[in-house]
């Protein structure tokens, strides 16, 4: 138990980002949804569409909302130019504000709806204006019904800020992607009673608000609006207080071998003097482009990545063109600096039981094909999307019986429990070695590579104390100390390890310290 | 026939900056429409309404008379024709301007309830920056029987007749002439009902007010009023004292509106008989 409470209480930041973004989400969700529910209640036309576009948005799931404003705001980025974020604290706002509309303008509207009418008949009756019949009659009567609708639209909106982590946002999100991806279940537990106190308080304080108005005593009112006030303040503070703008972020994508190379460089980094905070949990796309904006200073990526995804290349040249190629055009494009190859290689390979393989006689993709009809094959969420599964499936007349999608570490479990078969694993996976796992060789060679590079944002490759520091890495790591390290954060029972834990024996094997 | 302009009596003390006002037609429609759709709920109304007079419309639901009355603080706008008060065109006004001039009381009464009785009554002057006083807030008050200590209640602590009493207190708290009621009494038990219709009547003749009363009840019109206007189809089909109706003037529609309280009348006299 004492691990959960140091858990949560290492939380402090990522507390005070998600108590930022949720207030300020909810701020922006009143400013737009108030004003909009005044015109809806002068006209049903208005009143129709926003209502409908309000609940349109509530369809999207809000993971996918806020993935959908990184190509939304680059986009933008034409009109307000390259200076606008476009991942990180403003679009995690944006889909937020837009999420926390619905309730807050359907129980606006809903309000002003069923006023009785013959006080708004009084109202004009006496001679009131639009505005003051909005001021002294519309007003005061549908706030507590209006402050119904903002708890509403707060809980929701905390609930899902976690999900901003995904899109590079600080958030209690961290440390549950965090322990999902490397089965700490410590850290999800310690994300999410931090997420639902947030949620509790944060309701019970606007159910103070929302009960003043109601009774009419305004110092109920005050008394939840001043804590609320007093809450953000003292967030502010400590999120800015301090000097942040000297710290140098360390980004990783949503698995282990991320989250423990992250705090090994970030050692490197602490070794030599420089503050470092993490940003984990990004998503791969998210990841790249975070680091060439500047949003984050360093992450480890792949070459096969890189050059699928943001080249939007699908040939593959070869292990040692590939690299060199994407290092050009680093350069050319986005002026990031790629440091140099880690020295192993994190690709995607076809892996089942040896059991299972012995079984079917498969030795190579070749005989996969074969087989393949009865078989079931998993993947990570990207992976059938992917131009190489593409590729090796056309190589090799790859046709499965079923495909699935598991989450990296899942895939594992699904091959033991027989959900799958065959599923993509990747080369420097400890589960590899643990599990006992036969990996398919690939005599067409149509899996491309997947070297890992250390990647440095175009303003911090300006920085040679920094580049100095991470030199020692370039080509300091081979796949099976990798794997070892994996494992270790991977594995269950005895001997399971944290990523920072794994990062500092990773270390000291290969004499970095 | 033309009624008499008020038969207020003795009871009758007209402030002086009012008398003026006195020979002005407070009221005017001309040929006053109002469509919803095909439908005409007001078809033309051509009638002058003299200062100082009591007036009653009377007719059956639907007949137009509540729409007539809301034409003239423009809560209804005319589709054709036009409606005059004190000579002027109500849509030359912007509505707030005009409804400040004109006492409203309708059967919702339409109390706000997040405001004390006082902040109730002084609303209308508040809406131009005038703030009552205590005292006027009493007096308004005393105006419509209630106690002064009442008024930091709120709307939700009163019965039915204190609720309109205090709509009757609002309507009057601008000191306008002109007092529009729209079934002022509708939802009231007989007693409140024949105690405020008394009331309401002493206020017409001691402020010298013109009082325009919208009700479906042909007896209360014939007590409280000095002309009745009856209504149907949109078209006012009758226009007398209460003593002709009672004559027998007025025509079908008129007489079968004058004949229920008083077949009821007979029948309650032939029980006590």
């Amino acid at each position: 138990m004492s691990d959960f409470w140091i858990a949560l209480f290492g939380l402090s930041d990522q507390l005070t980002a998600h108590i930022l973004l949720s207030a300020s989400a909810i701020g922006l969700g009143i400013a737009v949804a108030l004003p909009l529910a005044v015109w809806a209640s002068r006209s049903a036309t208005v009143s129709k569409f926003a209502l409908g576009f309000a609940s349109l948005v509530q369809t999207i799931p809000a993971l996918a909302l806020l993935a959908l404003f990184f190509p939304i705001l680059l986009s933008l980025r034409a009109v307000f130019g390259e200076g606008l974020p476009t991942l990180g604290f403003l679009p995690a706002l944006l889909a937020l504000a837009l999420y926390a509309l619905l309730p807050i303008l359907r129980n606006a509207i809903t309000a002003q709806a069923n006023l009785d009418p013959g006080v708004l008949e009084a109202a004009d009756g006496v001679g009131m204006t639009r505005s003051q019949k909005l001021r002294l009659v519309e007003a005061p009567l549908a706030a507590p019904f209006i402050m119904a609708g903002i708890r509403t639209a707060a809980v929701w909106t905390i609930g899902a800020a976690t999900l901003a982590t995904t899109i590079g946002q600080t958030s209690l999100g961290d440390p549950i992607f965090a322990g999902l991806q490397t089965q700490n279940w410590t850290l999800v537990l310690a994300g999410c009673v931090a997420s639902a106190a947030l949620a509790l308080t944060a309701d019970a304080l606007l159910g103070l608000i929302e009960r003043g108005l109601l009774m009419r005593k305004p110092a109920f009112s005050f008394a939840g609006l001043a804590t609320v006030a007093l809450g953000i303040i003292a967030a502010l503070f400590v999120q800015f207080g301090g000097n942040k703008e000297d710290r140098i972020v360390v980004g990783a994508k949503q698995f282990s071998e991320q989250y423990i190379l992250a705090r090994l460089i970030g050692g490197q980094l602490e070794d030599a003097g420089f503050a470092v905070e993490y940003r984990d949990g990004l998503g791969s796309a998210v990841a790249h482009n975070a680091m060439t904006s500047n949003d984050i200073d360093i992450y480890v990526d792949y070459t096969g990545t890189i050059w699928a995804n943001q080249m939007k290349r699908s040939d593959n040249p070869g292990r040692g063109a590939m690299y060199e190629e994407i290092v050009r055009w680093e350069t050319e494009t986005s002026g990031a600096m790629v440091l140099g190859r880690l020295g192993f290689e994190n690709a995607y390979a076809f892996a089942l039981r040896e059991d299972r393989a012995k079984q079917l006689e498969l030795e190579t993709l070749d005989d996969l094909a074969r087989a393949a009809p009865q078989l079931t094959v998993g993947g990570d969420p990207e992976f059938f999307e992917r131009p190489e599964w593409i590729a090796v499936r056309d190589a090799y007349s790859l046709r499965f019986d079923r495909e699935r999608n598991f989450a990296p570490t899942f895939m594992y479990n699904a091959l033991k429990s027989g959900e799958a078969d065959v599923i993509s694993a990747y080369t420097s996976d400890g589960r590899i070695a643990a599990d006992k796992l036969t990996v398919l060789r690939d005599p067409k060679e149509a899996l491309p590579s997947y070297d890992a590079l250390v990647m440095i944002s175009p303003e911090s490759s300006q920085n040679a104390a920094l580049v100095e520091a991470l030199k020692p890495l370039v080509g300091a790591i081979d796949v099976e100390a990798m794997r070892e390290a994996n494992f270790a954060v991977d594995r269950e029972g005895d001997g399971k390890l944290s990523p920072t834990d794994a990062a500092k024996e990773l270390a000291e094997k290969l004499g970095l310290n | 026939m033309q009624a008499k302009a008020s038969n207020c009596g003795k009871l009758r003390i007209l402030p002086p900056r009012k008398r003026a006002s006195l020979i002005t037609n407070a009221v005017t429609f001309d040929a006053a429409t109002r469509h919803y759709g095909d439908v005409a709920a007001v078809a033309g109304v051509d009638c002058v309404i003299e200062a100082g007079s009591f007036v009653a419309l009377v007719g059956a639901s639907g007949s137009g008379k509540s729409t007539l009355l809301k034409m003239i603080n423009a809560l209804v706008e005319p589709s054709a024709g036009r409606v005059l008060v004190a000579g002027q065109d109500v849509t030359s006004l912007a509505p707030p301007q005009l409804r400040r001039r004109i006492g409203y009381v309708f059967q919702g009464v339409g109390l706000f309830p997040h405001m004390n009785l006082a902040e109730n009554i002084a609303i209308g002057p508040r809406l131009h920056g005038e703030r009552l006083s205590g005292a006027r807030i009493a007096e308004l008050l005393q105006l419509v029987e209630l106690d002064a200590d009442m008024a930091s209640r709120m709307p939700d602590e009163l019965s039915g007749g204190q609720r309109q009493r205090i709509g009757v207190a609002r309507a009057l708290a601008n000191d306008p002439q002109l007092l529009l009621m729209d079934e002022p009494f509708g939802a009231l038990d007989p007693i409140t009902r024949d105690a405020l219709g008394e009331r309401v009547r002493a206020l017409h003749c001691n402020l010298g007010l013109t009082t325009i009363m919208v009700t479906h009840d042909m007896a209360e019109a014939l007590l409280l009023a000095d002309r009745v206007l009856v209504m149907d189809a949109g078209k006012i089909v009758a226009d007398e004292i209460p003593a002709a109706l009672l004559s027998g003037k007025g025509g079908d529609i008129a007489q079968s509106l004058v004949a229920v309280p008083r077949d009821q009348a007979a029948r309650l006299a032939s029980m006590e008989a």
